[in-house]
């Protein structure tokens, strides 16, 4: 039902980890190929091997660029060239399952809808038209339509022909987590397992004592976009100031240091050194 | 938005039947439609053409077509499914109507059915401008003037096709009120559009800071996108349309649905010939194509804010 | 009823298979699950010690390259002209026939006329033997054109070496150095690694000229330019030796500081090591009992002028200096002053030297500063916080353990800094000596196989340089007297002629790459179609792009495969391709024997080709085949053995001529490499009890697949560190059969056999090189590391500024006047061009690939945008990157986090049309681009290849090159104008 269910204790989500990201894009095509074959798939590819590659993903990793305001002088390394260091920040994009959305509220056909028993947000693949009124109404991208008929090719063939047309999206791994075929340690996302650095954590943030409450309360956590009012369940973890070392006390030694004519050069201050083999 | 074809036939044309509709059903109700029979069942049938194709067209929008039926179950919250039920209401009251036309003594009948395809057209209308209001990720669309818009441009389009049928009918009716009202709506119309292109033009463009809640940090650049090639964000919601081009076309939508109707008329009045009110007509849809496609070719959505900015 | 079909028990598939990933070459277990016969999904093995099961882009990929087009289904044999693509498919039994003859010829001719080349292999160990067994000296890996300068400055200096040989120790270092490092071999373990120092909390520096991946998240980014990592090392190295800020205690018990090196200008062992009549290295200690004139002992005469300046005064001058045996324990070496030994001569300790050279103004940081793009302070606070973390921050682990004298310790004290480097070292003609520069800041630091610090991983160390040489003869029976790589450790160990002419088809181990230990795989088809030194026959590659991404001038390169000589007969007669899909080489082979892919065959990832453990255990792995292949494909490796057999090499047939082994897998099993050495070191043993060392085990691989196709041997607690003379570890290693002895590894902080060299080049020794090399030899194969720009002889011209005008100071290293022709091109092309790995490619094979091509189908040049702007340029603007070599439209892109003076894109993006079975129109050809077709294969005098002088190493990363305008910025396009010659 697209009416959206009193809100529930349990709050399933990820909390990715903006400080340790490298941008390596393993979570991406790991969802890619889990959801692919799996339950929710296939997510089908436009031209696969032609002049416009295109395919579903619930999955994207994004690269920004981040000037710092300038600061004063006498501060990190590249000022050699006069400029504050640039920053870069790798950002993986997926469903926030968000609390209160209205890629939920404007479906037509109950298809988008959010589960009351952990809040994860699904599309039902048999009840969806294809209106994409719910990507419209998705201000995070979290939404792509599979193709109605994606350009099939060679590796296509035994791939389970579904007519897609309808609208795909993360499902934080329902068909994991719960998974009673799976090893207990394998009963979470399939981005999550994969990620190399483990910048990706899944976990309960309806619960404060969850680990990831926890370290969401503790590096400051943050929702995208709340302006819109959807709450989003993911949160992200800002990237820690990066400590170049350019003030601190061993950084004003260094700039204070001027070569004093007094001390003997070294060799001659190691003529007598007796070392202990 | 990238301006899909279907949608925007659906709401010009099916917009222009409901306006049609909704002002000969009003016209029947308070009693002051001139004419009877044929002279209510021929534009009644028109409008049903518009409408008809306008709602075949959107379902050609749908990924999954054969299923359009279940869209009529979530009418408790979403406006996508409330459209569709009022649009299917509507043709009671239309299918009345078309009966009715034909009993002499159907007076009543003709003013309740009147009224009440008035209403659902109105209904209809409200719930098409509401799928659009409704959608907080697209500030264009939030702006006040989208409501009146949409009923301002049916009204105007469906009534001139109603007045060039009274003119170019047999019964040659030009009237002074009608043309007058339409003329006063052309000119509401041009109002209501211009001002809204104002605003959107004011409004300041989400930013990759802000989408990413990194702007703390500095100024946030998008570097690399998560793929090389297009995506189905980046085609449909991170379209742009180049300042130059827009201004050329909002003139021409300008010119056609309301400088050109606000001619007709003249020249209608003025010289009492019929013939005027068809090009008014004609214009004025054309224009409402291109207002239409512009309506989505210069709304951001805010999801464009995540990746690179296309070359414009 | 919201969701009637939500499954949530679905079973992933109806069969696990675990195995080893090859969708690079980091090697990690994986999980493989099969529906209906079918891969359905690959996920990371939890259990595996390589990744701990997590997986990477191109991991979870593979199911896409199992199942891509590309793939090649049938022995092919060319029937249209070279390079045209045009095949008839034959069947495996003609395919075999014919090239059995053909290597049949050579090998009754003369052996040597087989070049062989792997690419990104890692079955050299069976390889390796391969070409032992049928004889041939033209034999190598692809570690040439890769990083064996790493290899190779870390084998000379301390029996180890970054690559995947060590790793820093994750768990306990508190600083990180990372200098040109954007993903390495070790993928998941460094992305694993670096998530627990972020964890942890702990600083990360990058030095890299590009800020993207790792470097984004490290603390602190310095932005050096190409080029200059060992300038900027020893600007390091001179702040820690000016503020005493050295492990002294280390150095005299782990290194060669303290012994004694001659002094003896002109003479045939002047800057060798000292010995006594064992044979054993000398240092001085103190006596005070001696006195001067007592004629008991050497001491320092007072008129002898002292080279370091030194000067002591009357009271010293009493003091008496024994010289001693340098490895005994318990004594106290000196490491400054000289000395003069029993037969009169002077001698220095090594130490010495070294710090000589980095004390000098060369190294000053002011005068490095502008060359790096690092300021000056910069440079003195790295410094500090690199001693501070060492010294300070020092750790120390109650873990037991005795060093190789016998003497116990009750704790292990720990330098929590580490440092790891690869290609952006590696990949220049400085490369050696840079990363030795790195080595000995390290070791300078007590920064190596400590706690906290970078760490050997076994079967590392081994001796530095380890024992193996190149082979040089062939034996009655054709094979050769041992492997065709290996380390040389003094003249008489090169492969050259009575002129003192290469012997190998790629000049390895010649007086032009002396200490090439990989090889030069990026020099062979140019010197085969030369004749030099000889004409071969036939070109056998494996699994190495030289046609396009691995070649360095492609365009030239694929002309010269093509290239004919008078008869009109092909200049390289015979060309054999190994590969799996339909790369850009394909189309220039004769015949192409098509492999499986990595999920249908069975492979050993074997410790005596390349670790795969960490530095807590050592490790070796298999792959099985999980699915079987639906074409007619056979793995390379059954098909060597096969071809062995039909060609009857020793021990591939036996006595009545059978061959020895089924295939692969009988070999990995059956083969020993020295008796109870084999491929596996797991389960040996008829029962299995065994690891390391023991007979042949019939169901080793059973046991390995029941165990998830890979073994682990836990190192000892008590060797976990300090391994190169931890008695604990290297009994261990002995009983694995990793060292012969328990034998300390000594670190050559000073490298005696780069001295033995360039000796040779002074005109010692029975082997010398020819006049034209003398001065390269002997300028590049100095002992103490040193730094040279890597731009051809201007060793000291100046580094391009961002606007292309070469900066001007009076810095002394600067002061040396630059050659004019090298200058004028530096100013013709001002920026340096290098290129990165993505993490989620592999080279060329993954745009072959569905899902990873989505993500990046085109390259676009980044450049800084100031530099853009100086260039009237915007992001999205198409225009020509040139070299000498020629020039390619590009489309440019702004990147801030890039040194003004450095332009980059990504590796291997750019595509051949017509291969990978890509569409006409794919981005990979209409927009990406391939940047080696700027890249030179000569250095720019033109006589030697493009590399490393000590090594031969692929210069790739020395790339110069200067951006022009095209007409129409805005018209899209990619273009390659080579130039003409
Ligand atoms: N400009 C520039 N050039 C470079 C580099 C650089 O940094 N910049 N890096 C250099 C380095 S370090 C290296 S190592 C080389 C790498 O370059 P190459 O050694 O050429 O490696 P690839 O191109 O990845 O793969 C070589 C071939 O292996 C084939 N292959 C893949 N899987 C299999 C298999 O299972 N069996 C068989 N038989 N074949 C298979 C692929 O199809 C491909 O044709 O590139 C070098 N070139
Ligand atoms: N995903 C993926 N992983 C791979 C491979 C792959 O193709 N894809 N290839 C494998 C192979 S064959 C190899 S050899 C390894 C190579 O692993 P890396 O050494 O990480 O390979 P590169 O991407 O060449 O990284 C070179 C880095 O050095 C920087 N650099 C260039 N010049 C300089 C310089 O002068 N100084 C400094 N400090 N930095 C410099 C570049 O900006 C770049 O970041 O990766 C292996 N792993
Ligand atoms: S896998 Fe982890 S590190 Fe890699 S992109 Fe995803 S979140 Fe970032
Ligand atoms: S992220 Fe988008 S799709 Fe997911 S719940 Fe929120 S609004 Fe809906
Ligand atoms: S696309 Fe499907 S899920 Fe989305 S709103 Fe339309 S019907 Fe609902
Ligand atoms: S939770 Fe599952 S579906 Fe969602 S992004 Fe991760 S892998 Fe994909
Ligand atoms: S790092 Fe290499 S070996 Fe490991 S999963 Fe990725 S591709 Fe496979
Ligand atoms: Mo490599």
């Amino acid at each position: 039902m697209t009416s959206l269910p009193a809100p529930a204790q349990k709050k399933l989500g990820l909390v990715i980890d903006l400080d340790t990201c490298v941008g390596c894009h393993a979570c991406a095509v790991a969802c890619k190929e889990w959801n692919d074959g799996g339950d929710f798939g296939p997510l089908p590819d436009d031209d696969p091997y032609g002049a416009e590659p295109h395919g579903v993903w619930f999955n994207r990793v994004h690269s920004y660029e981040v000037a710092p305001p300038p600061r004063e002088k006498a501060a990190a390394s590249s000022e050699a060239r006069g400029e504050p260091v640039p920053q870069m920040v790798h950002f993986p994009r997926s469903c926030l399952h968000c609390e209160t959305p209205d890629c939920v509220t404007v479906c037509p056909t109950g298809a988008s809808y959010k589960r009351a028993e952990d809040g994860i947000v699904l599309v039902d693949q048999d009840k969806c038209i294809g209106c994409q009124l719910c990507a419209w109404a998705c201000p995070y991208g979290a939404r792509e339509i599979a193709l109605p008929h994606p350009k099939t090719s060679a590796s296509d063939v035994h791939r389970k022909d579904s007519k897609r047309g309808t609208m795909q999206k993360c499902t934080l791994c329902v068909d994991r987590i719960y998974n009673e075929t799976l090893d207990e340690r394998d009963r979470q996302p399939a981005c999550v397992l994969a990620c190399p650095t483990r910048a990706r954590m899944f976990g309960d943030l309806g619960d404060p004592d969850s680990a990831v409450s926890k370290v969401v309360a503790e590096r400051d956590g943050f929702a995208l976009m709340p302006e819109f009012g959807y709450r989003p369940v993911n949160r992200y973890l800002p990237p820690r100031p990066r400590r170049d070392g350019s003030n601190t006390a061993i950084a004003k030694e260094a700039a204070e240091e001027k070569l004093d004519t007094e001390t003997l050069p070294p060799l001659l201050r190691w003529l007598d050194k007796a070392l202990s083999r | 938005m990238k301006p899909a074809l279907s949608v925007i036939f659906f709401t010009v044309m099916s917009g222009t039947g409901y306006g049609l509709w909704c002002l000969l059903g009003a016209a029947l109700c308070v009693g002051t439609y001139p004419i009877a029979g044929n002279g209510i069942l021929v534009p009644l049938l028109f409008g049903f053409v518009l409408v008809t194709a306008g709602l075949l067209a959107s379902t050609s929008h749908l990924g999954r077509p054969e299923r359009a039926w279940r869209a009529l179950s979530q009418w408790r919250s979403s406006w996508l499914s409330r459209e569709g039920i009022a649009s299917l209401v509507a043709y009671l009251p239309m299918l009345a109507l078309a009966w009715l036309a034909f009993f002499p003594r159907g007076g009543s009948g003709v003013r309740i059915a009147g009224g009440l395809l008035a209403l659902c057209a109105l209904a209809t209308l409200w719930c098409t401008a509401n799928i659009y209001r409704s959608l907080k990720t697209i500030r264009a669309w939030r702006t006040r003037q989208v409501l009146p818009l949409y009923f301002a441009f049916a009204l105007l389009s469906g009534g001139l096709w109603l007045w060039t049928w009274l003119a170019l009918s047999p019964y040659a009716v030009i009237g002074l009120a009608f043309p007058l009202a339409l003329l006063a709506l052309s000119v509401i119309a041009a109002v209501l559009k211009t001002d809204y292109w104002r605003r959107i033009d004011a409004q300041p463009a989400n930013t990759a800071g802000h989408a990413t809640g990194l702007e703390a940090l500095g100024q946030v650049r998008a570097f690399e996108g998560p793929v090389t090639e297009e995506s189905y964000l980046t085609r449909e919601m991170a379209f742009v349309l180049a300042r130059k081009h827009s201004a050329h076309l909002r003139r021409g939508a300008l010119m056609l649905f309301a400088v050109l109707p606000v001619a007709g008329i003249v020249v209608a009045l003025a010289t009492g010939i019929g013939w005027a009110a068809l090009p008014a007509a004609l214009a004025c849809v054309a224009g409402l194509f291109v207002e239409r496609w512009l309506f989505f070719a210069e709304a951001r959505h805010a999801v464009a804010a995540f990746f690179p900015a296309p070359l414009a | 009823m919201p969701h009637k079909n939500l499954k949530l028990n679905e079973p992933t598939g109806d069969e696990v298979k675990t195995t080893t990933c090859y969708m690079c070459a980091c090697r990690c277990g994986i999980r493989v699950h099969l529906k209906n016969g079918r891969v359905r999904y690959i996920d990371g093995n939890p259990k595996h010690p390589v990744n701990r099961g997590v997986i990477c882009a191109k991991g979870s990929s593979g199911i896409m390259q199992h199942y891509s087009p590309a793939r090649l289904r049938k022995p092919l044999l060319r029937i249209g002209e070279r390079g045209a693509r045009e095949f008839r498919e034959i069947e495996w039994d003609e395919a075999l026939a014919l090239a059995t003859q053909w290597l049949g010829d050579i090998r009754a001719r003369n052996p040597d006329e087989l070049a062989f080349f792997t690419g990104r292999d890692q079955s050299q160990a069976l390889t390796g033997w391969w070409a032992q067994q049928f004889g041939t000296i033209n034999y190598a890996a692809h570690g040439g054109f890769c990083s064996v300068n790493m290899a190779a400055a870390g084998m000379y200096t301390f029996g180890g070496s970054f690559w995947e040989f060590g790793e820093p120790d994750w768990d306990r270092t508190k600083y990180l150095m990372l200098w040109g490092v954007a993903e390495d071999h070790d993928s998941n373990p460094i992305k694993l690694g670096l998530g627990k120092m972020k964890a942890r909390g702990a600083k990360i520096v990058a030095i890299n000229p590009v800020r993207t991946g790792y470097a984004s998240i490290a603390d602190e980014w310095v932005p050096v330019n190409p080029g200059t990592d060992g300038l900027l090392a020893g600007a390091l190295i001179r702040e820690l030796l000016r503020n005493d800020r050295v492990d002294f205690d280390y150095l005299v018990r782990y290194t060669n500081a303290h012994h004694l090196v001659i002094r003896d200008p002109g003479a045939a062992d002047d800057g060798l090591i000292a010995r006594d009549a064992k044979g054993k290295p000398l240092c001085a200690v103190r006596s005070p009992s001696h006195r001067p004139g007592e004629g008991r002992g050497p001491v320092v005469s007072s008129e002898a002028p002292l080279d370091s300046g030194l000067r002591r005064n009357d009271e010293q001058e009493q003091l008496g200096f024994a010289l001693v045996d340098a490895t005994q324990p318990d004594i106290a070496p000196l490491i400054a002053g000289e000395y003069t030994l029993p037969d009169g001569r002077k001698a220095v300790p090594a130490f010495q030297l070294i710090a000589e050279r980095f004390l000098a103004d060369d190294y000053a940081p002011e005068n490095v500063s502008e060359r790096c793009g690092v300021e000056a302070q910069t440079i003195r606070r790295l410094a500090r916080e690199l001693a501070h973390t060492a010294f300070e921050e020092a750790i120390e682990l109650p873990i037991a353990w005795t060093d190789t004298h016998g003497r116990a310790h009750d704790t292990m004290i720990g330098r929590p800094v580490s440092m790891h480097a690869m290609r952006g070292i590696a990949a220049h003609a400085n490369g050696f000596h840079t990363c030795r520069t790195i080595h000995v800041l390290q070791i300078l630091l007590g920064a190596i196989d400590t706690p906290g610090s970078f760490r050997y991983q076994p079967p590392y160390p081994k001796p530095a340089p380890p024992g193996n040489k190149p082979a040089k003869s062939r034996r009655p029976d054709g094979t050769l007297t041992g492997n065709p790589l290996g380390y040389p450790q003094s003249p008489e160990d090169l492969l050259v002629d009575e002129h003192g002419a290469p012997r190998r088809l790629d000049h390895a181990f010649s007086w032009e790459f002396p200490l090439a230990a990989h090889g030069l795989l990026q020099s062979v088809i140019r010197n085969a179609v030369e004749g030099s030194p000889a004409r071969i026959d036939t070109l056998f590659l494996f699994m190495a792009n030289m046609g396009w991404n691995s070649a360095m001038d492609t365009a030239a390169t694929r002309k010269l495969l093509c290239a004919r000589d008078g008869h009109g007969d092909y200049r390289i007669p015979h060309i054999i391709y190994v590969d799996a899909y339909d790369s850009e080489t394909v189309a220039f082979a004769d015949l192409v024997l098509p492999d499986t892919t990595y999920l249908e065959r069975h492979d050993c990832m074997s410790l005596l080709d390349r670790p795969i453990g960490d530095a807590e255990m050592a490790a070796d792995a298999i792959r099985q085949p999980v699915v079987q292949p639906d074409r007619d494909v056979r793995p390379f490796q059954d098909v060597l053995l096969d071809l062995g057999a039909r060609l009857k090499l020793p021990n591939m047939v036996d006595a009545d001529g059978n061959a020895t082994c089924r295939n692969y897998a009988d070999y990995m099993v059956r083969h020993e490499r020295t008796p109870g050495v084999g491929m596996l070191a797991g389960w040996r043993g008829a029962d299995g009890s065994q690891q390391g060392k023991g007979a042949p085990n019939p169901d080793q691989l059973q046991r390995y697949i029941e165990h998830g196709c890979f073994f682990e041997a836990k190192v000892p607690e008590a060797g976990a560190y300090y391994r190169m003379a931890n008695h604990d570890y290297l009994q261990w290693a002995q009983s694995m059969g990793f060292v012969g002895s328990t034998e300390p590894v000594t670190m050559q902080l000073y490298c005696e056999v780069l001295q033995r060299f360039r000796l040779a080049a002074q005109g010692h020794g029975a082997v010398q090189p020819p006049e034209p090399q003398r001065a390269r030899v002997a300028k590049y194969f100095d002992p103490v590391p040193l730094w040279y720009s890597s731009h051809g002889d201007s060793a000291f011209s100046l580094p391009p500024q961002e606007d292309g005008a070469a900066a001007t100071d009076g810095a002394p290293i600067l002061a040396r006047s630059p050659h004019p022709h090298r200058r004028k091109a530096e100013e013709d092309f001002p920026l340096s061009a290098i290129t990165q790995r993505p993490m989620f490619m592999y080279h060329a094979w993954g745009s072959q690939n569905r899902w990873l091509r989505q993500i990046a189908a085109r390259n676009v040049l980044y450049v800084h945008p100031r530099t853009l702007a100086r260039h009237a340029l915007e992001s999205g603007d198409w225009a020509w990157i040139a070299s000498p070599r020629g020039r390619i439209r590009v489309e440019v892109c702004a990147h801030a986090a890039t040194a003004p003076g450095t332009v980059w894109t990504w590796n291997a993006i750019g595509k051949k049309r017509g291969a990978w079975k890509l569409s006409e129109r794919a981005p990979e050809f209409v927009d990406g681009f391939l940047l080696n077709h700027l890249i030179g294969e000569r250095a720019s005098d033109r006589a030697y290849a493009n590399g490393d002088p000590v090594t031969g190493q692929a210069a790739w990363f020395d790339l110069k090159v200067r951006l022009e305008h095209d007409p129409e910025p805005r018209v899209p396009g990619h273009r390659l104008e080579p130039a003409d010659d």
